[in-house]
């Protein structure tokens, strides 16, 4: 499964539309790390367990992207793009969403 | 009695710490960027000319926080209006290291550009009482390589 948020693949066309096909995943904060987080908020800096847990997320929201996109036979992913929104205090959504095509080996 | 020097050890502790980290993470980021500089960065959405073989989408996030000072003052310019110095130099760093970790990731995979980049800025713990302040920054883009 080819992932981009690029338009046009070098080397490939496409073969066919399939429509928008799209991941969702909402995480909350574990409270621990949330007070250590609250730590750094004294001190500022980078939250690294912020960063893990939203990365993690992201992948997740991804993945779920990808089963999508093969469920309904595709090849590939393309104009991926991605957002984030605060649903609540302390819990994030993460939305990757994108273009599921099938891809063909361009022709010499 | 007991809050405000709560409260004065807090933004002390925030100015001093807060100042020494931001210096630290900047000249970090300074290195960081020179050696990474060879690995360009686009915004476009065009193909470059070439032979391109492999394309595949690198990303890069950091969550960052202000300090307890910075917040302070953040909070008084809100009163008067005008620039907030404190939170330019907070989205500065967190869009500079998402980039880094973008170009770290793309040159993992042996890749000579990234085009397409987007920027994409939220505020995490917003809603969450007074915890304004961290924000986080992701960095996306397609990887080109020969």
């Amino acid at each position: 499964m080819l992932i981009s948020n690029i338009e046009v693949i070098p080397g490939r066309r496409i073969s066919r539309h399939l429509g928008l096909v799209q991941g969702n995943t909402v995480r909350a904060k574990h409270v621990g790390k949330d007070i250590l987080a609250g730590f750094k908020n004294i001190f500022g800096g980078e939250l690294k367990a912020y960063t893990d847990l939203l990365g993690e997320a992201r992948e997740e929201a991804v993945a779920r992207m990808i089963e999508h996109a093969r469920s309904i036979g595709a090849n590939a992913v393309i104009n991926v793009r991605f957002s984030t929104s605060s649903v609540t205090a302390g819990a994030a959504e993460l939305f990757a969403y994108g273009t599921a095509v099938v891809l063909e080996d361009e022709l010499p | 009695m007991i809050e405000l020097i709560v409260f004065a050890t807090l933004t002390l502790l925030g100015y001093v710490f807060g100042r020494i980290a931001e210096r630290k993470h900047f000249a970090s980021i300074r290195s960081r960027e020179s050696t990474l500089k060879d690995i360009l960065i686009f915004n476009e959405r065009t193909l470059p000319p070439g032979e391109w073989r492999r394309t595949q989408l690198v990303g890069g996030n950091v969550v960052i926080s202000v300090d307890y000072f910075k917040r302070l003052a953040a909070g008084l310019r809100a009163l008067f209006g005008g620039r907030v110095t404190a939170y330019e130099s907070l989205l500065e760093r967190g869009r500079r290291e998402a980039l880094l970790r973008m170009k770290e990731e793309a040159q993992r995979l042996g890749a000579a550009m990234v085009i397409n980049v987007r920027l994409e800025t939220a505020s995490i713990s917003k809603g969450a009482g007074d915890q304004i302040g961290s924000i986080e920054v992701y960095a996306y883009g397609t990887a080109l390589g020969r």
